[in-house]
């Protein structure tokens, strides 16, 4: 069912690129993860509130192909790879100008991935950056430069790596944005940002609203369409409704209830982007809390629990059934697992064999969110009171949940985690030699998962890699370090007159605005 | 009167130093980090190295007596210090929310002030009547209905079904964008001070002095004129100032609702990042606020009434 919606949502970006482009008017969007954007800084902040503008400004080496779901090269023509794999050749574009004037070279992208590695500074993407060679001893203050980086003329640059990944997926990420030469330590930079994307900062009215015009040296020919952009902070789902029927906004980012509300409106439910997310929601188990080690007791979780009832009424079919670990979109996805059937005899009778014919009792840890949170949990307490299992909450905040879960401080929890796109990276978070505080949250070890992994990180066989990729995540099926209960299913609602919205499975509200356009009909031509 | 302002402002240092403490307590004893937020609802991952480094960095792994000692160092010396994740200075980020918090604020007792005072004279200048009834229920409902709620409704009205108003946003600091979000703000305010104005306004027709003076022939117009509205005018003042102070306050659930770029959407931001010296700066400058405009109620209360004494 995922990968036909994605299927979907591509053909209908594709139907929208068929048409010919207008030129003008001004793109009306929304940022509506809650709070404002962190900064304007774009290396000091890793969230996705703060990549929907940066897509506007910024460009970065890689950049995410929506439709082929996929990094793809972005202010490089061409890469050569050699050195077993490990030295990535890159012919940089020579059409790339800042907002400033200035041409990017080499310079540019060494001097960026520099300053990501200021261990004074603490910049987030030092983890992407990490993989090139000397990266880390720039970090720890035992170098200046990245031994790893060499220019080899203006617009040829050799990278060469650690590890034999793909770089894209790291350098396609917004924390990596290219900043010309010494302008990003400058004073000026944070309150005026100057990139290399197809809008050219205007102006930020912090809290409000940050507003983008035409680079008219944008790289790609004829590009972008509109005139301007404007992002609009709009956190609250129920403000932005209104907003976008009294077509306010061109955009909005929907939930469960509003979802049901635009797809049962004749009009509004013409306007709906679907996307499977690279996001997978869970209930976590600590090993630690003794009956959470025997894996019989996590197996019966996950048939105590009518995960498909959860999806149908609580989030009104906005969300897709878990299988594993690696979503739909996740290019390591295996459509042939099935998930755990929802049998609480089945449930009962594993919690006995595991020594637990009473049942057992435990504290999930989760936050308010309506869609992985403590409505999901009052929704699962009586389906595990079937099965002999009591539960009870322990309400926290997201700020505090990220921390108890690197701490270890909790029996059980319920999140929504990170699970792509990089299906390597994504279970990387299950390898034993990942400590809890990165990802392994639930202390998960498991001698042939790591041997999957490792080898599918050495051979140069994409096949064999896959391969490993799908049997590493069959086991996290078998093991459950986590009842995965569902795959976020991203949805947008969108103005008649809006074209070219991507279904970028990593974000959907994270989009290449030079490749949407507004016809004639916007009210803001 | 100079002497009683300055006493009035030296007052409020201590208040000011309890509060500051206040806060830096609380929120060192609160769990969550900078670091930890920038994880995004789990939509991304922080690597630990980079959030130790970033908690050295701001200076978040000294002890709480280090950083509290740091932190009145620095406000001895009126600085708010920088925020975690603009890097800016908490004063200029304070100082470029303060005028639309301001005319959010302003315009929202503005709207309170003229139609909550005239409704409540109105109202007891005929008690009983179906005016006095009729303001009386709607002033009851304007203090218990929540803002978030009449936020909503109002954009619903004014802005989807009327289309008269923008929904949400600052625009160009224009009048139209501002209607909405300070209605919303302001009909708590205009309820108490109908009720206020209503009391006073009563409670100041029974008194002596006016039963004197119509009895010695004062026409109604003089009455209403020299006693009635110069002596609740003390009683309204003093509510309009506490008001401010709630309004202020207030703002913060308004502001988010509209996307309006005041100390409020600025004060929840920063607490959901853990901002703390942003949150710190804003509470203390809201606290400030409130201490200042108190002051003007004080000082104009004894302009207007000459029992009342500066001492």
């Amino acid at each position: 069912m995922g990968a036909v919606s994605l299927g979907a949502a591509g053909l209908l970006a594709d139907a929208a690129e068929a048409q010919t482009p207008r030129r003008g008017g001004t793109i009306r969007f929304t940022a509506p993860y809650g709070s404002s954007f962190a900064s304007l800084d774009i290396h000091t902040t890793p969230r996705s509130q703060d990549e929907i503008w940066a897509r506007a400004i910024h460009r970065t080496l890689y950049s995410w192909d929506a439709a082929a779901n996929k990094p793809v090269l972005e202010l490089a023509r061409e890469v050569t790879v050699s050195g077993g794999g490990l030295v990535h050749t890159f012919k940089l574009r020579d059409d790339a100008y800042f907002h400033n004037g200035r041409r990017m070279t080499a310079d540019d992208i060494i001097w960026t991935y520099t300053r990501l590695m200021d261990g004074a500074k603490a910049f987030p993407g030092a983890r992407y950056a990490r993989l090139i060679k000397g990266a880390i001893e720039v970090e720890k203050g035992q170098a200046r430069e990245i031994s790893g980086l060499r220019k080899i003329d203006d617009f040829t640059l050799e990278m060469t790596l650690t590890e034999r990944i793909e770089p894209g997926f790291n350098f396609y990420q917004a924390v990596t944005s290219i900043y010309p030469v010494g302008e990003g330590n400058s004073e000026s930079f944070a309150a005026r940002p100057i990139g290399l994307g197809p809008y050219k900062f205007v102006e930020y009215v912090p809290g409000s609203r940050i507003v983008g015009e035409r680079w008219e040296r944008f790289y790609k020919a004829g590009r972008p369409y509109a005139d301007r952009v404007v992002i609009s902070i709009m956190g609250e789902a129920a403000a932005r409704d209104v907003a976008f029927r009294s077509r306010e906004i061109d955009a909005s980012i929907l939930g469960a209830a509003q979802y049901v509300a635009y797809r049962a409106d004749p009009q509004l439910s013409r306007g709906i982007l679907e996307v499977p997310e690279v996001f997978t929601r869970v209930i976590g188990m600590n090993p630690n809390f003794k009956p959470f080690a025997d894996r019989r007791v996590r197996q019966a979780i996950g048939y105590a629990i009518d995960a498909d009832l959860i999806i149908r009424r609580l989030l009104r079919e906005k969300a897709f059934r878990a299988t594993s670990w690696l979503p739909i979109s996740s290019p390591a996805y295996d459509a042939n697992l099935r998930p755990y059937a929802f049998d609480p005899a089945k449930a009962r009778q594993l919690l006995t064999e595991a020594g637990y014919p009473n049942g057992i009792e435990f504290e999930i840890t989760a936050t308010s969110n309506e869609s992985w949170g403590i409505p999901v949990v009052e929704a699962i307490i009586p389906m595990l009171q079937r099965a002999g299992i009591k539960v009870t909450i322990k309400p926290v905040e997201s700020t505090v949940l990220a921390e108890v879960l690197r701490s270890g401080q909790f029996q059980a929890f319920m999140y929504s985690m990170v699970s792509g796109p990089d299906p390597a990276t994504a279970l990387r978070c299950f390898h034993s030699a990942t400590p809890q505080s990165a990802c392994n949250y639930a202390l998960f070890k498991n001698p042939e998962f790591d041997r999957l992994l490792d080898e599918a990180g050495r051979t140069d066989d994409p096949a064999v890699r896959a391969e490993n990729l799908r049997k590493a995540n069959a086991i996290l099926l078998e093991e459950v370090p986590m009842w995965w209960f569902n795959y976020n299913k991203a949805v947008m609602a969108y103005q008649p007159w809006l074209r070219g919205l991507q279904p970028n499975a990593t974000e959907l509200a994270v989009q290449n605005f030079e490749d949407i356009w507004i016809d004639e009909t916007s009210p803001a031509k | 009167m100079i002497q009683f302002i300055v006493r009035r402002l030296l007052q409020a240092v201590p208040i000011i130093l309890a509060v500051a403490a206040l806060i830096f307590l609380l929120f060192s004893v609160i769990p969550g980090t900078f670091a930890a937020s920038l994880g995004d609802d789990g939509r991304n991952v922080v690597d630990a190295e980079v959030m130790a480094r970033m908690n050295k960095e701001l200076g978040l792994d000294d002890p709480v007596y280090v950083r509290f000692g740091k932190y009145v160092a620095k406000l001895a010396q009126l600085d708010l210090g920088t925020s975690f994740r603009t890097r800016q200075s908490v004063t200029s980020m304070l100082a470029a929310r303060l005028w639309p918090t301001a005319q959010l604020t302003f315009a929202a007792m503005l709207f309170a002030m003229v139609f909550g005072v005239t409704l409540g004279f109105i109202a007891a200048m005929r008690p009983g009547s179906w005016i006095d009834t009729v303001s009386m229920i709607g002033a009851v409902s304007g203090l218990s209905l929540p803002k978030f709620w009449l936020g909503l409704l109002l954009m619903y009205l004014f802005a989807l079904q009327l289309g008269w108003f923008p929904s949400f946003g600052y625009g160009n600091g224009g009048l139209s964008h501002l209607i909405l979000p300070a209605v919303t703000l302001g009909v708590a305010p205009l309820a108490l001070l109908a009720r206020t104005t209503r009391a006073a306004v009563l409670d100041i027709m029974n008194a002596d002095f006016v039963r004197t003076a119509r009895s010695k022939g004062m026409s109604e117009r003089r009455v209403v004129q020299w006693h009635l509205a110069r002596n609740a005018l003390v009683i309204v003042l003093t509510t309009i100032g506490l008001q401010f102070g709630s309004v202020i306050g207030q703002a913060v659930v308004v502001e988010k609702l509209f996307a309006w770029p005041g100390l409020g959407s600025l004060l929840v931001d920063s607490v959901t990042l853990r901002d703390i010296p942003v949150v710190q700066g804003t509470i203390l400058f809201i606290v400030l606020l409130f201490l200042l405009i108190n002051t003007i109620v004080d000082v104009l209360c004894a302009m207007i009434d000459p029992r009342i004494k500066y001492s």
